[in-house]
């Protein structure tokens, strides 16, 4: 007889796939560019630069791997992670299938942040800028749900929507205004989502976020679970439910302001493949919070490898390759959760 | 579910358990500035009890409160001889099960995760579902007649089904008081008759059950006790015979009946006059 032992059976099994599979994917997308890598060579350079070992290669395909690719593949799979987590507890919480980690306008505060110092020339402060400003942002959504009559989750969307709608607007004001051509190009990729200017510095800002984050969220599936028939049940069965509500909704914020920050909005994985587990696992959040992220973290690494490769020298910015792919898949998914 | 429907049958049944006594006190709820329960107080001694009145009457918001879903702007609520607004969430969720009514879900759920969800208040934060646990969903399966439902998706049940997979729910909370919300709406008569013939053998078994009614023939034909509210105050309280008159119910309801009397068990059977009786 089926049971709720062997669901979580199948859910240890893909996670172990998956996380095998993101082992893999990361050694191999290091060997995708320009300069072709092989895979043993990636892991006897990584390892040296451990304190393992010599590294085979010759200064320059050493710095490629070390400074340029395995930065760039590490902040990829962490941001794919994060917004993955943020995305699955914005929907449990919202109970809202259309949720994504920006829905309360985290990521047009940050463009406004972001394209603000980009045009002053203070490209340094992008990180901090955006994640000032998707703070802002979720801060001032918040208060505008409260003057609307309380922090329910119609009012929060509502209230994310229309503040979404304000910051969109005064960015564009802002760039119609101000930009030249340079500034527009680079303006443009963080909008639309990029990873190009990952460094280990990203990989930090990130990898830090997803373990003092995103980390400690994955063990909130069980209050999660229990907002499958709203507040009033969640409250019956425990669950202190405007405490949980809160600690979550700021730690998604915190945790989708620090990917934003480092890559720009990349839209898709964070709205696409917690629907996509959903599927593999059913919708226990013990298995889906976990899975989500290590599946996120697989299909940003591989998106971006195909932005900075497909039409090598020139680099996609890999939002659109998420939008590209995403959307269908998200089409896809809906035709088949109508017919189920 | 087996539906015993006939009134007889059921009889006093001296062999069961007791259930443990509810007390509420002066309970008085606020919700956007109106008070829409204000100053309730009835007992329950165990057994079946039906809150009646008409729509806007508080009993909703009167279960909530009892249950902790919302606050009580004043009063208490004693269960089994303890403050049970005084405990913590997770205790009193241990003791307390609540149906409400029409519940639907965004979520693609299967029928026993729904189910599962019953087993919150008994599990810690971290720990996973034991066989104990598969046991307890699968038994309350069983008791409401689900269990060949269990791996469906529980947005694909009908109406009824999903009343039942919520009873389920609160049956694999195992608690001692079990609060519902108009639990026969959207039912057919068969179905309504085995939900209340359910609730009288949980009694039986000594849960204490609690639930708002809007069928006043089945409230005096299932309940031990009724109570009756209107503008959120307790209007009558007492055994169904006595309680459910025409007085009573012109009083409350604004429409005249005739009250009758079941041949066989003496319940009040309803009849409502029309154009045609009048």
């Amino acid at each position: 007889m089926p049971s709720a032992r062997r669901d979580r059976g199948l859910a240890l099994a893909w996670g172990i796939v998956l996380l095998v599979a993101l082992a893999g994917s990361v050694v191999t997308a290091i060997c995708f560019g320009a300069a072709d890598l092989r895979p043993d060579e990636v892991l006897r350079s990584v390892a040296s630069h451990l304190g393992l070992g010599d590294s085979p290669l010759n200064a320059l395909r050493d710095g490629i791997v070390w400074e340029l690719r395995l930065p760039r593949v590490l902040t990829a799979a962490a941001v794919g992670a994060g917004l993955a987590i943020s995305g699955t507890v914005m929907q449990a919480l919202t109970r809202n299938a259309l949720a994504d980690p920006y829905l309360l306008g985290l990521s047009s505060g940050a463009s406004l942040g972001a394209v603000g110092v980009l045009l002053l020339g203070l490209g340094i402060l992008l990180p901090v800028a955006a994640f000032a400003g998707a703070f802002a942002a979720l801060i001032a959504t918040l208060l505008l749900a409260g003057a609307a009559g309380g922090v329910t989750p119609t009012r929060t969307v509502l209230a994310g929507v229309a503040v979404s709608a304000l910051a969109s607007a005064v960015t564009s004001l802002v760039i119609f205004w101000s930009a030249t051509g340079d500034s527009f190009r680079e303006i443009l990729a963080w909008l639309l989502g990029s990873l190009a200017g990952s460094t280990w510095t990203t990989v930090a800002i990130a990898g830090v976020a997803l373990l003092v984050v995103g980390v400690p969220v994955l063990f909130s599936g069980g209050a999660l679970d229990s907002f499958a028939f709203g507040d009033a049940t969640a409250s019956a069965l425990g669950v202190n439910v405007t405490a949980t509500r809160w600690v979550l909704l700021a730690a998604t914020a915190l945790l989708t302001g620090a990917m934003v920050s480092v890559s720009g909005s990349i839209g898709f994985i964070g709205l696409v493949l917690p629907h996509a587990v959903r599927l593999l696992t059913g919708s226990r959040h013990r298995a889906l919070l976990p899975l989500s992220a290590l599946a996120g973290a697989i299909v940003l690494l591989w998106a971006d490898t195909a932005a900075r490769t497909l039409f090598d020298p020139r680099e996609l910015p890999v939002g659109i390759v998420t939008a590209i792919v995403g959307a269908p898949v998200f089409a896809l998914l809906l035709a088949r959760r109508r017919s189920a | 579910m087996t539906s015993r429907t006939d009134a007889a049958n059921r009889g006093s049944s001296n062999a069961s358990v007791e259930g443990a006594r509810l007390e509420v006190r002066d309970a008085t709820v606020v919700l956007g500035g109106q008070r829409v329960v204000e100053g309730v107080s009835f007992t329950a001694a165990g057994g079946v009890t039906a809150l009646i009145g008409p729509n806007g009457a508080g009993k909703s918001s009167l279960l909530r409160g009892i249950a902790g879903i919302v606050p009580l702007a004043s009063g208490s609520v004693r269960f089994d001889g303890a403050d049970l607004l005084g405990q913590g969430r997770r205790a009193r969720a241990r003791a307390v099960a609540v149906v409400e009514q029409e519940l639907s879900s965004e979520v693609a759920l299967s029928v026993r995760a729904a189910v599962e969800l019953g087993r919150t208040p008994h599990r810690s934060l971290l720990a996973t579902a034991t066989a104990a646990d598969d046991e307890i969903v699968a038994s309350a399966l069983r008791t409401v007649g689900m269990e060949g439902f269990a791996e469906r998706p529980f947005d694909s049940l009908s109406g009824g089904e999903r009343q039942r997979v919520h009873l389920a729910r609160a049956l694999a909370q195992q608690p001692r008081l079990l609060l519902l919300d108009e639990p026969t709406n959207h039912l057919d008569i068969r179905a309504q008759l085995a939900t209340l013939g359910l609730l009288r053998r949980l009694s039986a078994e000594g849960v204490t059950a609690v639930a708002a009614l809007h069928d006043l023939t089945l409230a005096a034909g299932y309940a031990d006790h009724v109570v009756v509210l209107a503008g959120g105050r307790t209007v009558a309280e007492g055994d169904p015979r006595s309680v459910l008159t025409a007085d009573l119910i012109h009083e409350v309801y604004g429409v005249s009946a005739t009250v009758l009397q079941h041949p066989r068990s003496g319940r009040p059977l309803i009849a409502f006059d029309t154009e045609e009786t009048a």
